[in-house]
């Protein structure tokens, strides 16, 4: 296209330069050239939008009879005697008139034929050495005419392969005319006379200046802003009224003033507040909002080397920006002495007795003594431990009077607290066992076994959920009297006051986790139909008919005689391991695996009274002590806390508990420490069993 | 249950707030006017004491600003200038851009400008306010004083700010209330008490500023304008209160000393007057041209027996400032070239001392170093080749260790050449337990006039300071201490197989004190345990807080004692070599 384009703009070239030519030179008679000139315009708007194939072929013919035509004698063709052999066929390939005898027809529809011989070759070389006009002679194929060129003709193409211009007169370098011009003409455009308003003053303009005037005069407006006379700076606060604050100023927070600077910042600062190279690392790895410091304490030895700071600019700038933009509000700090803040109990020296001090370790089992129990007297202490054996000691002298093997590991034992009776009653695994130690009165030995051996089966045998079996041959050497048999493996065995129940707990028991074994009768009962949770502990109430059940989260409270639940008390904690109930009755502390020790006044609410953190560990045992106001706590960080725990008769006073004695001893072994606590029944002294397979009295 | 329903957030702390943005919209300000306002004014945002309420249960970090204050602020006469100020720039590129010069020369005439009077009177109703929030003004106004003419701000403001400062500089001279100077490695801090109330500001030293990109200096622009006029009406007042001419003039005496005969080498002709008041080597003149009069006495008041200590103590404390004050009466320095010239005569001239240099380094010099009356020449450089007898030449640290100190400290350590002792900040202040550093305890006993030994002092600090940690340690030894015995119990139980023998026991002598301690800490610690978990938590707080400034305490004891340790070990190396 490109090409083509070229050759269109070679071509239109020569035909505006003739058209100009023509114009210029003809006054317009020459219908035949205004035709030819139509032609060539519609051929020049054809090849500029249309671009159609044949464009080309057309278009030569055309130029070809323009150069014929447009030479300077137009009208020697033109004359009426010569034949016009302008050849009307249209653009067509002059091959398909190969086999007639014309070539075409001319403007009358005439034919015009060959000439009658064409010329050979041989006619052309003769032609060509002879004819001394042959290189400005153009074969017309239309017409098969040959054409001599005029001279300007000849020219002309000369002219155009040179690539100038077609017209010889037409100079491209002509000077251009500015026809608007940039310079202002000293005489005006319109040569009307001016107005006569031009010459006269303005009303209109009067009557407005004259307003101004007035105006000014009577200092209405001022032509210029009147002069500040007021000096700059001058005693401002000559009139001060220190009352006069205004109401926003109560919500005022004045902005804190910036700290002042510490030795650190010196120049040349004591050694100590210099920055080891470990801390310079440490300062520059923190973010610059973390640092302590906001810049790298330095050392100068004189004043003079001192370079200035980098960054004051930007300090001013941040307090700028402090004083608009921080959000301020007044903030009241805690001015106390932390020695306030510790609570005035009263002095435990003023407590006493309580136990202080280890005075003897029971040592003999080989594996964590989980139990303990002590005979009402005081004399006797029984252990039950992992390593299957139960061990009876004698309290004042720290010997092991008597160990029973049993066949599996004790989780509970419990001495009856019935005086005229010695029993002890032990889990192991899925029995309990009820043993005479034989220690102490022979006289109430021999009356237990009577007790136990006078035992008449009913007539009717009814449906028991255990079995009660006599021990017989070595068990009865060992002291073991009886054995009740259980579906699931006990986990707890408490003693009635009286002596004669016993209850027990078998968690995995469905329904049935707690059971009441009666002695005497050999029988025992279920009390609940229906299980209300996973049963951690039971006990008997001291002095009234009152039975504790204490599940994960809550302590039930229930009347035996009327066969219905008092109260519920909730436990403050995730899982009650332990509780104990004051001797009067009226009070109640649980332990819970979560460290908390909490103390509940039955009468006062069934939320904890109180509940105590003193433990870094899980608690596994609580107790109460029968005649002190002391109660004990061991937990598995290895310590037994003594706390005074008063309850006054007046039921408008509140229990006073005061942490008097952490007893430390018991090694933590395999993250157990402490696993069970009691008091001695007359004396202010606790025992305490732990994992590292002792016993330790703290008197 | 009668009543219309109470709508959530129509009441209480909800409507006594408002956004930034909608505060800005209720002014119909731009954020840039509005900052201008608040800055101007001294509105600040709140923090409410309860967000989410304030915040209509959104916990998006916003910035609150009080309702009160932003109604407070919509009768503001300042904002009707702001919005002129808009219309004024409008016209003027308006006429700009018509190039209409005549109309811009009269738009320009017609330029508004505001004055802050009435905002300082109200933010400061009293005197004594102003004087009390006078900080931040001054560190701006001497940070500004000190910009160069080009670039960052307008030179009227800085050339402002420097007359500002010049004045207050002078104020403080001739009311000689410098208190406190304190070299840091930012600037030199300057603490003066004015009309009781203490002033702090800090200088940057004297080098040319490496302008930030990431400061707004429009903000410290508009900050710098209010702390100008605040300045100058301070200032104003504080030269009506020792009845100076204000604006400040020199002594005719003085100034007839300061007459130099080609003063033009200095500055220019509109600039003399200026450095020759900068330079604070004369007096200023005053309104009733007399001899500053005695300070008011205070009357002798029949001495009650409940009040005559206190009143003991006050007269004290009274002449001890007076003799602060007059610390360097009658001494004449002479300032090296190479010394901080504005700091040093500053703080010469406002303790009485006089003060000159050499005549080529500044205006102002009353004196050359020949004059054989001048007492302490301050050089800071190595060596000083000719020495003149019977003057000190001393490095320029003990000019500010001696105000810091209140009296005039012994030249020997300072003398040119000789490594020098720390420079101590004057605003600490140690309290019971806090860490004191070896050279503030010898000034302090310094200051009670007692005067050590240098090595015996140093050693006997160090003891003390371990003993201290000793006893701190106490406590934790003794639990410690009965575990061990309890161990002990055990072991020997374990032995008891073994071999079974007496040996005669030795008497262990119960040390009563120790037991008494123990038994009270016990009781602590159980007392402890008993208290609530809110008051526990603040109490571990307490204590941990208390401990942690023990540790640091402790941590600076460790390091100095291994630098002195290191730097004996040195001095014996070294004298081991010499002999």
């Amino acid at each position: 296209m490109k090409r083509r384009s070229a050759e269109n703009q070679e071509a239109e070239a020569p035909q505006e330069m003739l058209l100009r030519g023509d114009g210029v030179m003809s006054d317009g008679e020459d219908t035949d050239l205004s035709d030819s000139e139509e032609s060539q315009y519609s051929g020049l708007e054809d090849s500029g939008s249309d671009s159609s194939e044949d464009e080309d072929g057309g278009k030569a013919p055309q130029e070809t009879k323009d150069l014929v035509t447009g030479g300077s004698n137009e009208y020697e063709q033109d004359s009426s005697d010569e034949e016009d052999i302008r050849n009307t066929v249209g653009n067509i390939p002059m091959e398909w008139y190969k086999d007639f005898p014309h070539i075409g027809y001319d403007l009358d529809g005439k034919k015009i034929f060959k000439p009658l011989r064409d010329k050979d070759q041989l006619e052309e070389f003769l032609d060509k050495m002879e004819n001394p006009d042959y290189w400005r002679t153009v074969h017309d194929k239309k017409t098969s005419q040959d054409i001599k060129l005029t001279d300007e003709q000849v020219d002309l193409v000369d002219r155009l392969q040179r690539g100038q211009f077609g017209d010889v007169k037409f100079d491209p370098y002509e000077p251009s005319v500015d026809f608007f011009t940039h310079e202002t003409m000293i005489h005006p455009v319109t040569n009307r006379p001016a107005d006569k308003k031009s010459f006269i003053p303005s009303l209109i303009e009067k009557e407005k200046v004259s307003k101004l005037v007035h105006a000014i005069k009577m200092g209405w407006i001022r032509p210029r802003k009147p002069r500040d006379d007021t000096p700059t700076y001058y005693d401002l606060w000559a009139q001060e009224d220190p009352n006069a604050i205004l109401g926003r100023h109560k919500m005022h927070v004045p902005a804190p003033k910036l700290r002042l600077p510490g030795h650190e910042e010196s120049y040349n600062p004591p050694p100590e507040y210099l920055m080891t190279e470990e801390e310079k690392l440490a300062w520059e790895q923190q973010d610059p909002e973390d640092r302590k410091l906001t810049f790298l304490p330095k050392q100068h030895t004189s004043l003079r080397i001192v370079p200035a700071y980098s960054r004051f600019i930007h300090e001013r700038f941040e307090r700028c920006l402090d004083l608009y933009l921080c959000p301020r509000q007044r903030k009241m700090r805690v001015n106390v002495d932390p020695e306030d803040l510790i609570p005035k109990l009263p002095k435990p020296r003023d407590l006493q007795p309580f136990p202080t001090t280890q005075s003897m370790v029971y040592c003999g089992h080989t594996d964590l003594v989980r139990c303990i129990s002590i005979c009402p007297s005081g004399q006797w202490i029984v252990s039950g431990s992992d390593d299957s054996t139960l061990r009876f000691w004698e309290v004042c002298t720290g010997r092991c009077m008597k160990t029973v093997h049993l066949d599996g590991a004790i989780k509970s034992v419990s001495w009856n607290l019935n005086p005229s009776m010695v029993l002890v009653a032990a889990c192991v695994e899925r029995s309990v066992v009820i043993l005479n130690p034989g220690l102490g009165d022979r006289l109430l030995c021999s009356s237990t076994d009577q007790y136990i051996e006078g035992y008449q089966p009913p007539e009717e045998q009814n449906q028991q959920p255990v079995t009660w079996v006599v021990a017989e041959g070595a068990d009865y050497e060992q002291g073991l009297r009886l054995r009740i048999h259980h579906e699931k493996a006990v986990k707890q065995v408490t003693w009635h006051g009286r002596g004669d129940y016993f209850a027990v707990v078998l968690p995995d028991n469905g329904n049935a986790q707690v059971l009441i074994h009666q002695l005497s009768r050999r029988r025992s009962q279920n009390p609940f139909r229906k299980s209300k949770g996973l049963v951690q502990r039971v006990q008997f109430h001291p002095t009234r008919p009152f039975f504790f059940v204490a599940t994960q989260r809550s302590v039930r409270v229930y009347n035996l005689l009327k066969q219905e639940l008092t109260k519920k008390l909730l436990a403050n904690c995730k899982w009650i391991s332990s509780i104990a109930i004051h001797p009067a009755g009226d009070n109640l502390i649980y332990g819970s695996y979560d460290s908390k020790l909490a103390w509940f006044d039955m009468d006062l609410s069934t939320k904890p009274y109180k509940v105590l953190r003193h433990h870094k560990k899980a608690l596994r045992a609580v107790a109460f002590h029968r005649q002190y106001p002391l109660f004990a706590s061991g937990s598995d960080d290895g310590s037994v806390i003594v706390c005074h725990g008063m309850v006054y008769n007046d039921l408008l006073q509140n229990p006073l508990i005061v942490p008097v004695k952490v007893l430390r001893g018991h090694e933590i072994t395999r993250d157990l420490g402490v696993l069970d606590v009691i008091f001695h029944p007359t004396q202010p002294w606790v025992f305490s069993s732990g994992a590292d397979a002792t016993i330790r009295l703290y008197t | 249950m009668g009543g219309l329903e109470k709508k959530k957030y129509e009441s209480g702390a909800a409507t006594n707030y408002i956004t930034r943005n909608k505060a800005r919209k209720k002014l119909q300000l731009s954020l840039a006017d509005f900052r201008r306002l608040c800055i101007l004014k001294g509105i600040y945002p709140h923090e409410p004491k309860h967000k989410k309420k304030v915040n209509k249960g959104s916990t998006a970090p916003r910035t609150f600003y009080l309702l009160k204050d932003i109604k407070f602020l919509l009768h503001e006469p300042i904002v009707g200038k702001f919005r002129e100020y808009k219309v004024f720039v409008r016209r003027l590129r308006k006429a700009y851009g018509k190039q209409e010069w005549d109309a811009v020369e009269r738009i320009k005439d017609g330029k508004p400008t505001y004055k802050l009077d009435h905002i300082i009177k109200e933010r400061y109703p009293t005197f004594i306010d102003a004087v009390r929030d006078l900080d931040d003004a001054l560190s701006m106004c001497f940070l500004f004083a000190t910009f160069p003419r080009t670039g960052k701000c307008h030179v009227q403001t800085i050339q402002l700010c420097r007359r500002l400062s010049v004045e207050f500089l002078n104020y403080v001279v001739a009311s000689r209330s410098l208190r406190k100077v304190f070299l840091s490695i930012k600037g030199i801090y300057y603490q003066t008490d004015i009309l009781g109330q203490t002033v702090t500001w800090i200088t940057p030293y004297a080098f040319s500023h490496d302008h930030p990109t990431d400061v707004d200096y429009r903000v410290m622009a508009t900050f710098t304008e209010f702390y100008t006029t605040l300045l100058g009406f301070v200032n104003f007042r504080l030269y009506q209160t020792l009845n100076l001419q204000y604006p400040p003039k020199l002594d005719s005496r003085s100034e007839a000393e300061l007459k130099v005969e080609d003063e033009e080498k200095y500055a220019l002709e509109s600039e003399t007057y200026m450095e020759k008041l900068a330079a604070l080597s004369a007096s200023l003149s005053r309104v009733i041209p007399s001899e500053p009069e005695e300070e008011a006495e205070v009357d002798e008041f029949p001495a009650d027996l409940e009040n005559s200590g206190f009143e003991e103590e006050r007269k004290k404390q009274q002449q001890e400032e007076e003799k602060h004050k007059t610390l360097f009466v009658g001494l004449k320095f002479f300032l090296n070239r190479e010394v901080p010239r504005e700091a040093l005569a500053f703080v010469i001239r406002s303790f009485g001392g006089q003060a000159s240099w050499d005549s080529s380094v500044g205006i102002g010099a009353t004196y050359d170093s020949s004059d054989t009356s001048i007492t302490h020449h301050i050089v800071d450089r190595p060596t000083v080749e000719p020495q003149i007898i019977n003057r000190y030449y001393v490095q320029p640290q003990w000019v500010f260790d001696s105000v810091n100190a209140r009296m005039l400290l012994p030249v020997e350590d300072y003398f040119p050449g000789v490594l020098l002792p720390p420079h101590l900040s004057p605003f600490v202040v140690e309290k019971e337990g806090d860490y004191i550093p070896p050279e503030k305890q010898r000034l302090l006993a310094l200051q009670r006039g007692e005067r050590i030994a240098n090595e015996e002092d140093e050693d006997d600090d160090d003891d003390d300071d371990e003993e201290e940690e000793e006893e701190e340690d106490d406590d934790d030894d003794e639990e410690e201490q009965e575990d061990e015995s309890e161990k002990k119990v055990q072991k020997t139980h374990g032995q008891k197989k073994l071999n079974v023998k007496v040996t005669a026991g030795t008497v262990k002598v119960e040390d009563k004190v120790r037991a008494a301690e123990r038994e009270k800490n016990e009781e602590k610690r159980l007392a402890i345990m008993m208290m609530k978990k809110k008051e526990k938590y603040l109490y571990n707080k307490i204590m941990f807080g208390k401990k942690r400034k023990v540790k640091e305490a402790n941590k600076l004891a460790l390091k100095r004692k291994a630098h002195d340790d290191a730097s004996k070990s040195e001095r014996k190396g070294k004298k081991s070599k010499k002999q």
